[in-house]
Parts: C-alpha cells; structure tokens; sequence
C-alpha cells in the first residue's frame, strides 16, 4: 500500500551535487593520532566525565555517563589512553571550546565485552535507558537524545517516519548507508517501532536516490515486513526537514512549539536507525558515524569515522583542491563554516564540505528589497520573509513576533533566491538572538524586581513592628516607674528583706546540687566563705534576671 | 566570514529589471508598426533622464553610484513612462515627468524599494493634471510619418492637427456627456475608423503585445497571476455588467480591457512590487480595487483614462491590505491547533 503523498509549500531546488560522493563505496577512515570527545553529545546536556588522565580505555567504554533526563552517555571511540581532560574547540558556531575528553588510540582498537540487548524481554523503558547509556543521539544533525524521543509522549506514537530524504546538496551518508545496509537500518527501525508500540513505519527518501529507494524496498520485501512503507518524496529542498516530510508523508503539519509526539508521529533519521540496531543487536554504543567528505576535493566520498576524530586528519582521505579557502560542517544551505579544523568530528556530523571562491562565491553586495516576494513563495514555513526582514532591520522585536519569526526554521531558502542578495537568515538569526536576550533580562530584571519588592515590604514590616515595639516599651517604662515609685512611698523594707534571705538560702541549694552534680574546678573544694560570696552573687543576678524579665519578654 | 546558506541561486535585481523591460519589447513592437517611430523618441529621452536624474540622486545620496545605476529599475520607470505618455508629446513633458517620477516619487521617499507610490503613474497623474491638453493628443493611426512626429516632438505644435485624434476612450467619454449624443454610441463604436474591432484600432494590437510580455513575466515567474488575473477580470465583470445593463450607455468589456493602458496596467503597472500589495490575497484586492477605480474613473472621470489614479489610490491602501491579507503560517492554519 502507498499512501497518497501530500505537498509543503515553499522549497527550492539547489544543483544537488549528490554524484561526486554517492557512488563509491562507504569506507572505513583510519585510526587518528588522537581522539577529542565533547561531552557535550546530545544537543541539551552535558554528560559527565567518569575517567581520570593517564586511564586506560577499551573501545566502547563509558568515558562520561548521562546524566539528567536530557543526557546520554559518552563511550570511548577506540581502545587507548585518556591524556587529558580539558577545554577543545567544538563544532559550534560561537567557536568557543567545551570540555572534552582527549584519548590517544593505542591502535589495537579492542573493544569491551559486547552483549546484545534482548529488547523483546524488556520493558520499553528499559530498552530506552540502554539506548541512552550506548550514546543514541539523532545522526541528522540536531543531535537529540533518541531515548527521550522514544518515549510515549502524550498520545503514543501511531507513524514512525525514518528520515533518508538526505535533501541538502552534496550530502550521501544517508544514501550510502541505505545502499549498502538496508537492512539494518530497518531492523532499527522495527526495535523503535517495538519501544514506541507504533502501528506503521514510512521510510521517505528523495526520488533523486533511486538506488536507495530500490535497496530499502528489497530490504523490505526481504525481512517480509507489511507495516513498513518506503516512499520516493519529490526533491526539493528542505523536503528532509522534519516538519516538512511529515507534512509530506503524512499530512499532518506541526507548529511551532508542538511535539510531533503531539499527532502520533515520531521521526528519525536513517542513521539513527542504524545505531539503535548496532547497539541492540551488537551491544555496540554509538563511537563512531557515517559522514560524507566532498565539495572541492578530487577525491569526494563517504567514510565510517570514528566520533571526535579531528577534521584535520580526515581531509587528506578525501584529497581537498589547493584552492580551499574554508570548510563547512554540513551542507552548504545550513552548514556551518568551521573556525578551526582541529574541531573533531561529533555525532551530529554528517558531512564536511570543502569550499572555494568558485564554489561557493562570495554574495554581491546586499540592495534593498523590491518586495519581489520571491522569499515569500519558497519559504516552506509559509512566512513572508521580506516582512520579516523590515521588522528585524528596524528592531521591531515585537513584530517579528507577530509575524512569527520563531517559526522560522533557518533553511535558508529565502536568502537563495533573494535577488536583492539580502542574508535574510542573518537577520532572522540576529532577531531571535536579540528577541531571547531580551527576554534572558527580562527574566533576571523580573528577579531582581521581585527581590526588590520583597526587600522593601520587609522593610516596611520591620518598621511597623519596631514602631509597635518602641510603643510598647514607652509604654512599660511607664508602668515600671509608677511600680518604683509606689515601692519607694512604703514605709518598711522588711519583706525585702526577708525575700532576700529565702533567696540566698535556695541559692545555696542550688549551688550544692550544682556541685554534687558537676564538679567544675573553679568551684570545687570551695571555703565556706568563698561559697557564701557565690551565693550572693547568684541572688544579686537572680535579682538583675527578675528585673530584666519585661525588657527580655520584649526583646525575644 | 558569511553564514549560510553559501550557494545561491543566480538572480539579481538587474536580471528581474531587465526581463521587464525584455517583456514590454512585443507590446513595443506593436507601437511603433502602428503609430510610428515617435514613441522610440519618447523611449530615449525618458530612459536618459532617467538615468541622470538617478545618477545625480545617486550621488547626492552618498549611495555607490554603478551597484544602482546598473540596476536597471530607473530604465523600468521610464519606459512606462514613455509608453503611457502620448508618444507625440513634447520633449520636455516626458523630461518634466521623468523628473519627477525618478527625483520626487523615488529618491525622495528613499530610492529603489522605498517608495510608496508608483513612479511612473505619479509621473503621469502630475502631467495630466498639470498638462491636460498635451496628455491627450495622441497620433492617428498609420500617420506614420516620423518627420512629422520629430517635429511635433521638438519643434512646432502647429504639425500637431495634420496627426493627433481622440484617443477612443476619450472620444466615448465626450459622447457620454452630451445626452443627445448618446444615440450615436453604438455607431461610434461599430465606427472602424476610430475604434478599429475590439478596443479602439490599432490599440488591441499593442495590447496583445502587452499581454504577450506578460505571459513572458509569468513565465519567467517574476509576477504571479493574481494581480493581472484579479485586474482583467474585475475590468471585465464590471464592464460586462453595466454594458448588459444599458449597452447604449456603456462600452463593453471587450473594449474596456483592450483599450488604452489596461493590458499595460494589468501586467506591468499594478505589478509593481515595490508599491502594490505582496501577500497572495492582498494581491487579489489590490489589482481588483484599482480595476474598479479605473472603470470609475474612465467612464464618470475628467480624464482621458483612469489607471493612474486608480493605481495610486490602490498604492496607499497597500500596506493595509498586506497587514490584514497575512497568509496562515505553517502548522498555524488549524485554529484549533491540536486536532492531528
């Protein structure tokens, strides 16, 4: 059964690039001189180190674990030591190093005891916290933990869709992987299939991969499976967005701010996939991906590396042209240009792209806009970017808002065809940055004006009361020199007198019992004298006691 | 160092400009084949000052003086300018009106992208005012002599009588007013010396060159077919009906649409980007709302035709139209927003 395919609006078709790396096989890259790890893996956390500089490691050992529920687990990619423990530049675009493990292979690449996992007789939260301590992360690019993507979600998962429409020029790592290990791709698939109780699969993949679409299908016919469709999309880029092929295969479009899980559908990447299977049927944890090397190299193709290899190392396999003015870590409609090439390569990479000034050129001078609407037409997210782009050059924050920026997915579409050569996802990166400062101090200005608040309202209380204590204190001041007074007008002084001695007596008492019990040494073995001078100092100080009483009471 | 996206697509303001001015070639053609060499006099002196009155704002402006120069929009602009102006009009009225269209209407309001009304019918709104009687006096068909047309052009006006006529529009509208000679519509317009088979003779040619270059710019996908759809459909079904309703009183919408600027209008003037509506609705209004204005105006108006006012009246309401005409957002067309 193929089901009716839908349309998403929008989309371009850039020069796809695709032969110079589809058509040679996936190789194995040889082992680096060191390894740097991140233990930042997955797009949200952090994970955290459990390995000591100079430790030996085994290929697949946990080297970081998860921690939080956002985390996964880091593993050593080969066997060898750990040298260091410290920050390294990343693939990030701030370029700002992150703390990362380094590892220098000993170059028997020895692995630790793999066991399979028994997936059928686990429960599906088991299976999940498996997958999250062999380091299963989405391979397409976000890097989201896939054990909290397997979760049921509020409704439960109905569609799983397994994305290998690879829509980005020059990328092959899915189209390879689907050639050459079908299979295992979609036996990934049906374990996800198995944790998240879903009734379907759709494998969707770009027609421009007809190999692909051939190899899934007799892997398909092959393992017998009926649930599970391979369906040639329509190429057009960004048909592998996510929104966008579920809207594709399914129909269903998600807004901003909604989960998929939301209508029923999860989505993973083919690689992904193959991950869980590996790490499932092998008990191998995810040390190592697919990327494809291309662009201006004279010899492009698709490489098994291990993750934290430095790009450095892996270029030469791929021979880049003398011309080589930068690298980029993706494709060139979303990539990132690399700062350094010492940045390793991390479970998000899935190709890294050599570019030139013939390649890509340097962008004419920026005109102003005509309002052509060109962007309007190819913007998948339906937005009408050129409104966008007046709001976000004159700052006004709220409009862009009103006018939906964050629905924005940055595919960078509308700066492709733009023929004014505006870069209008610069803009719309600057707004949302701006638009999330903004509200970063707003939220701490909010703190700190609730701290205010509740400074000043204590102030106010402390006042009040210290008003209301000094009113009281006038007030048994007094009272207390109307008492003085009337004791001064009597005539005797003998009831004192006589309170005094009980008073002296019981204090004698007490200091008796006191010394049966403890025997302090400034008071043991006391004359009678010296006891007698105690005594009347411990009546002079009940006396004082007495006297302070109200003040006291007051005071508390 | 630029972010991505880092390869884009070929395209440029220049490109776009010059396949418009590629477009309006066939619709040209026609003009001169019928009415003469004159207008390509028009085509020069508007496109020169054009580019001098853009050069010197250019400059005044402290803006990079070939990146826009190059851009080719002042050539767009005088082109329609020449084109909607009579193409025996005097030398300096198309200079003037360039002028204006390039210096007031333009660089004022802060060049190429700024402005919010359309050069070129600002351009010809002012002269119109200003100029009534030079606006209107057009050639006659096959007085093609261009010596004749030159000297109209730079010299004596006394030539003028020996070649202008009533354009057709103009002629219906004088019939119009005069009660008595209401009678006559139906012959005038039977009549073929003046209004030739469908939107006045000769005019239909030149406006099937207009709609050719429009299909081109359709093609091409530099305008989409709401805005000339929207206009020619709107010209036709108000036309249609009030011809239906007293065919002595008003042209019907074969002439309407095949007469004086509307294929022009339809596919080059009101879409204009810069100042018309952008969103796939608005666009709709926008087109329809200055079809009906121009209907209004060529049949109740003072002037010859109406498309001008109309466009510009259509101009100011743009940024309303565009502000309530916001197409749903991905994912956000379901109001309810959680039923999968």
């Amino acid at each position: 059964m193929i089901p009716k395919l839908f349309t998403f609006k929008g989309g371009v078709k850039p020069a796809s690039h695709k032969d110079e790396s589809a058509d040679t096989p996936i190789r194995v890259a040889p082992l680096p001189s060191r390894l740097i790890i991140p233990l930042r893996q997955s797009a949200r956390a952090v994970a955290r180190c459990v390995v000591e500089p100079g430790q030996a490691v085994l290929k697949g050992e946990v080297i970081a674990a998860a921690e939080g529920p956002m985390c996964t687990a880091v593993h050593a990619p080969t066997s060898g030591t750990v040298l260091a423990i410290e920050p390294q530049p990343v693939p990030h675009p701030s370029g700002l190093p992150a703390p990362s493990i380094i590892i220098e292979p000993d170059g028997k690449d020895r692995w630790i005891d793999l066991t399979p996992f028994d997936y059928r007789a686990a429960t599906a939260q088991q299976t999940r916290d498996y997958l999250r301590d062999c380091g299963i992360v989405g391979l397409g690019g976000a890097g989201f933990p896939s054990h909290v993507k397997l979760g049921p979600g509020e409704k439960g998962i109905d569609t799983l869709i397994i994305n290998g429409a690879e829509c980005e020029p020059w990328i092959t790592c899915d189209d390879r992987l689907m050639r050459e290990r079908a299979e295992m791709v979609l036996a990934g698939a049906a374990i996800m299939r198995h944790i998240t109780g879903a009734r379907r699969i759709l494998v969707g993949i770009e027609d421009n991969k007809p190999l692909a679409v051939e190899s899934m299908k007799a892997a398909v016919e092959k393992l017998g499976e009926r649930a599970i469709d391979v369906i040639a999309v329509p190429t057009r880029y960004p048909a592998g967005g996510e929104k966008q092929l579920i809207r594709v295969l399914t129909g269903i479009e998600i807004p901003y701010g909604k989960l998929s899980t939301h209508f029923g559908v999860q989505c993973f990447n083919v690689g992904s996939a193959h991950a869980v299977f590996r790490a499932v049927a092998h008990g191998e944890p995810l040390v190592s991906r697919i990327l494809t090397l291309s662009g201006n190299m004279a010899k492009p193709g698709n490489f098994e590396v291990l993750i934290g290899t430095p790009i450095r190392e892996l270029l030469p396999l791929a021979e880049p042209r003398a011309d080589t003015d930068r690298y980029l870590m993706g494709g060139p409609m979303m990539g990132v240009a690399l700062q350094s090439l010492d940045i390793p390569v991390v479970k998000g990479t899935n190709c890294i792209l050599a570019g030139s000034p013939t390649l890509f050129p340097p962008p004419p001078p920026e005109m102003p806009c005509i309002r052509c609407g060109e962007c309007a037409k190819v913007c998948p997210a339906e937005l009408q970017p050129f409104q966008l782009y007046w709001f976000s050059r004159a700052k006004i924050f709220g409009k862009t808002q009103e006018y939906s920026l964050f629905d924005c997915i940055e595919c960078g579409c509308c700066s492709y065809v733009c023929p004014s050569r505006i870069p209008l996802v610069d803009y719309f990166r600057f707004a949302k940055g701006e638009i999330w400062a903004r509200e970063k101090e707003k939220a701490a200005a909010d703190i700190a004006r609730q701290r205010y608040e509740l400074r000043l309202a204590r102030e106010e209380r402390e006042k009040e009361e210290k008003a209301a204590k000094l009113a009281a204190k006038t007030a048994a001041g007094r009272e207390k020199a109307a008492a003085t007074l009337a004791i001064a007008e009597r005539p005797a002084a003998t009831p004192e007198d006589e309170a005094k001695k009980s008073l002296i007596a019981a204090a004698l008492e007490r200091a008796k019992a006191q010394k049966e019990q403890a025997h302090p040494g400034n008071v043991s073995n006391l004359t009678p004298e010296q006891e007698a001078e105690v005594a009347a100092i411990e009546v002079r100080r009940t006396e004082i006691r007495e006297m302070a009483k109200p003040h006291l009471r007051q005071d508390d | 160092m630029n972010n991505s996206p880092y390869s884009l697509k070929p395209a440029s303001v220049q490109s776009v400009m010059l396949r418009v001015l590629f477009a309006l070639l066939p619709g040209l053609a026609a003009y001169v084949w019928l009415f003469g060499a004159g207008i390509l006099v028009q085509i020069v002196l508007a496109s020169v000052t054009a580019l001098a009155a853009e050069a010197v704002m250019l400059k005044l402006r402290g803006k990079p003086l070939m990146m826009f120069l190059g851009d080719g929009s002042a050539l767009v602009t005088a082109w329609l300018i020449a084109l909607t102006f009579p193409s025996i009009a005097p030398w300096w009225l198309t200079v003037l009106g360039t002028l204006l269209a390039i210096v007031v209407a333009k660089h004022l309001y802060g060049g190429l992208g700024q402005n919010p009304f359309n050069p070129a019918m600002v351009a010809f709104a002012l002269m119109i005012v200003a100029y009534p009687l030079l606006m209107s006096q057009w050639p006659r068909v096959g007085a093609t002599d261009f010596a004749v047309q030159w000297e109209a052009i730079f010299g004596s006006r006394q030539v003028l009588d020996a070649v202008t006529m009533a354009t057709p529009l103009d002629a219906l509208r004088t019939v119009l007013r005069d009660p008595e000679q209401r009678a006559m519509i139906g012959g005038i317009l039977g009549g073929k010396a003046t209004f030739g088979n469908i939107g006045g003779r000769g005019w239909e040619w030149i406006a099937a060159g207009y709609f050719l270059g429009g299909l081109y710019l359709l093609q091409q996908r530099i305008i989409t077919w709401h805005m000339p759809v929207a206009f020619l459909a709107t010209l036709f079904a108000v036309s249609g009906a009030f011809a239906l309703y007293e065919p002595e009183r008003f042209a019907g919408p074969g002439f309407q649409l095949f007469t004086g600027g509307a294929m022009l209008a339809a596919f080059f003037i009101v879409t204009d980007p810069v100042s018309g509506a952008t969103t796939p609705r608005g666009k709709l209004i926008f087109a329809a709302g200055a079809a009906v204005l121009t209907w209004i105006i060529r049949t109740f108006g003072a002037y010859p035709d109406g498309i001008a006012f109309a466009v510009l009246l259509m101009n100011i309401a743009a940024p309303l139209i565009d502000m309530y005409t916001q197409p749903p957002v991905f994912g956000h067309k379901d109001k309810r927003g959680d039923s999968p």
